[in-house]
């Protein structure tokens, strides 16, 4: 008691005491978690409601959970060597490489991919859009707005003899992993040719660096068309378009079609958890949706710490989703996490076999 | 005693009194070159150092790909195929474009500074050079991004390609982001380091010189160009090899206009790719070993591509001042 109070006044009178302090900080931070420490590594784009996550987390609950956003690969790499008590990733890991390194996967938060475009005179949700066309703009076969394919989507709306120019993000990232994906099970032409990855090789266009790129040389440049997250499209009112989903309906990207892209998506019956939001079922279910997912040893060698996380995690699930939505993050449905809790007590045992977590 | 010391480097005598203070002063100037052989070493070790790590990062690309890895166009993720040639090729072309522009402005400035203009304006011209030199990359990359882009595109770029359109370097259609404006870009992030060092060469030029030009019947312009330059091309040299060296490794400026493209094109406005954007661009996310290594591999050739390029800097002052 004594000491929390003396401790801000020593701080604030003493600069060496704050350096010598960070520099602890500094040395025990990427270990696997000192005194209490819940520690995890791993994927940038769901890197914001993470932080916002842990933050208000600590205040709640004291615990410290330390998040570092250093790409997908190296937190898969991480947590495959046991460094950290999670990993987290944008692409998810397919059940072999789950079984040979004894990991649970499962989904954290979602969010959504959206075309945006640049064309004189159209508002943002007036152009239609399906993924064949999307795929045909950016394998460079579709070069002129007014192709009949665009045409034909678009009864009634004057579109201009302007040249498309397709941007891309240059960076590797789970925004173009979700996109390539998507346009991979629409269109057999892309998947061989372009292929899905964290960066792949587009024929034509230009390459813009993060969301921010993406989103300047769209507006700047006439004829555009561009992918960016959901959040971002959102926050800088961009002209983003409808896409037509499976279902043959036209949608809006919203919080509400995101989510009905997940609770349609058949969850109980993929092994860990690897299910892709793209092109799911259901009038209501925007068709480029994805989630980010996190991965914890099936048999952590602290049950203790592992735990921590685990209630970590379900705080996130039950009280996060608020959080997520102003960051325009979309929460998991209620379905889901039932399914993945109960894959947590069932899946993740302690040295003596018994499960980690007993529910919240 | 410091007094003695002084005395005794200054005129060596014989005498048992100093053979003490000399045995002490070679003791002491042995140490300082021991200090100054020690941090050249240094250097070297460093190099070596992240040369050998390097190599070792790059194994897997090296064994897979061999040399074919120079000259192989191919840059795909997804099936793995991996070659350098169009990032060299983006880097050197971005870069040699800079140096030539950099190198034209950056010494017209400098004379300027120096010789002609008052000194007043002089010093506070010469302060705002030096301050854009301390400007992080970052803000050029935003403002190549949101500003010099859409200039070339609607404005420099036409007007190019109406005037020089039958030459290959300006056809085809103007992207905003494109070599082009990566390389105007590098080229206003280089001018300060060459003017800085050429005004402060310049200015070290002892004032005879000019009063013998001028005595002799040259223009203030014959001076500057005929003895002025002249003496301090070397040092130009210099700058120039150290500006290079720092448009051959910039990042996120060149990342933020070049368009990331790997192609080789002739045109300087399509898109392209540098080395360093491209290892910016996908190092975090790059998925597999082999990904991985080859972009290692590409830091391994940059830093191959600046020893070059110091080495060859090097051979033309030699032959210059022969």
């Amino acid at each position: 008691m004594a000491a929390s109070r003396l401790w801000p006044s020593l701080v604030r009178r003493r600069p060496i005491v704050v350096l010598l302090t960070s520099l602890f900080a500094a040395i025990c931070a990427p270990g696997p978690a000192g005194a209490g420490d819940v520690s995890g590594a791993g994927a940038t784009f769901p890197y914001p409601v993470y932080a916002e996550w842990t933050r208000a987390y600590k205040a709640q609950t004291g615990v410290n959970v330390l998040y570092q956003a250093i790409g997908s690969s190296r937190g898969i790499a991480r947590v495959v060597a046991r460094t950290v008590d999670f990993g987290a990733s944008d692409m998810p890991l397919d059940p072999q490489s789950l079984t040979q390194d004894r990991l649970l996967q499962w989904p954290m938060v979602m969010g959504g991919v959206v075309p945006i475009v640049n064309l004189p005179g159209i508002e943002p949700g007036q152009l239609k859009l399906d993924g064949k066309v999307l795929a045909g703009m950016y394998l460079d076969a579709i070069t002129k707005w007014n192709d009949p394919a665009i045409a034909a989507l678009n009864p009634g709306l004057a579109l201009p003899g302007l040249a498309i120019t397709t941007v891309h993000r240059a960076d590797g990232s789970g925004t173009n992993f979700i996109f390539t994906h998507y346009l991979s099970g629409i269109d057999a032409r892309f998947r061989s040719e372009i292929g899905e990855n964290t960066a792949v090789q587009f024929p034509g266009g230009v390459g813009a660096d993060g969301n921010v790129g993406v989103a300047a040389l769209t507006r700047r440049t006439a004829g555009a068309i561009g992918y960016v997250e959901y959040a971002y499209a959102l926050q800088n009112r961009m002209t983003y378009v409808l896409l037509r989903n499976r279902a043959g309906a036209f949608v809006a990207p919203t919080n509400a079609s995101f989510q009905a892209a997940a609770a349609n998506a058949d969850w109980s019956r993929s092994a860990g958890f690897q299910v892709l939001l793209t092109d799911q079922p259901g009038r209501e279910s925007w068709p480029i949706t994805g989630a980010t997912f996190i991965l914890v040893p099936r048999r952590p060698a602290n049950p203790v710490i592992a735990r921590q996380a685990l209630d970590f995690f379900d705080w996130a699930y039950r009280n996060g989703g608020k959080l997520a939505e102003r960051l325009a993050y979309v929460p998991m449905p209620a379905k889901v996490i039932d399914l993945v809790e109960r894959a947590w007590h069932r899946e993740i045992t302690g040295p003596d076999g018994k499960p980690v977590w007993a529910g919240s | 005693m410091t007094e003695q010391a002084i005395a005794a480097s200054a005129t060596p005598r014989p005498g048992a009194g100093s053979r003490k203070l000399r045995q002490a002063e070679r003791v002491g100037s042995a140490i300082f070159v021991g200090m100054l052989r020690g941090s050249c070493w240094l250097f070297l070790l460093i190099v070596l150092g992240l040369a050998a790590e390097l190599i070792w990062g790059a194994r897997l690309s090296l064994r897979k790909f061999g040399i074919g890895f120079l000259w192989s166009t191919q840059w795909n993720p997804v099936t793995e195929q991996f070659g350098a040639a169009p990032f060299i090729y983006g880097t050197v072309v971005t870069s040699v474009i800079a140096l030539a522009l950099a190198a034209i402005v950056g010494v017209m400035a400098a004379i300027y500074l120096a010789e002609f203009a008052p000194r007043r304006v002089g010093a506070y011209l010469g302060l705002l050079i030096e301050l854009l030199a301390a400007v992080p990359s970052i803000v050029y990359g935003l403002w190549g991004l949101f500003v010099l882009a859409p200039i070339v595109a609607n404005w420099i770029g036409p007007a190019l390609q109406s005037v020089l359109g039958f030459l290959p370097f300006f056809q085809g259609t103007i992207y905003g982001v494109n070599v082009l404006t990566a390389a105007f870009i590098l080229t206003l992030m280089i001018i300060p380091t060459i003017t800085a060092i050429t005004r402060d060469l310049i200015v070290a030029i002892p004032m005879r010189f000019r009063e013998a030009a001028l005595a002799l019947g040259a223009t203030p312009w014959e001076m500057a160009v005929k003895v002025v330059l002249p003496s301090v091309r070397r040092g130009i040299i210099g700058a120039s090899m150290l500006a290079f060296g720092r448009a051959l490794g910039e990042t996120i400026a060149a990342t933020m206009v070049i368009g990331n493209r790997p192609v080789i094109s002739a045109s300087l406005f399509a898109p392209g790719y540098t080395i360093a954007s491209v290892i910016a661009n996908e190092f975090t996310e790059a998925t597999s070993d082999l990904y991985l290594s080859a972009l290692i591999e590409l830091g391994l050739i940059l830093l191959v591509v600046s020893i070059l390029v110091i080495g060859m800097g090097r051979l033309m002052v030699r032959l210059l001042i022969r």
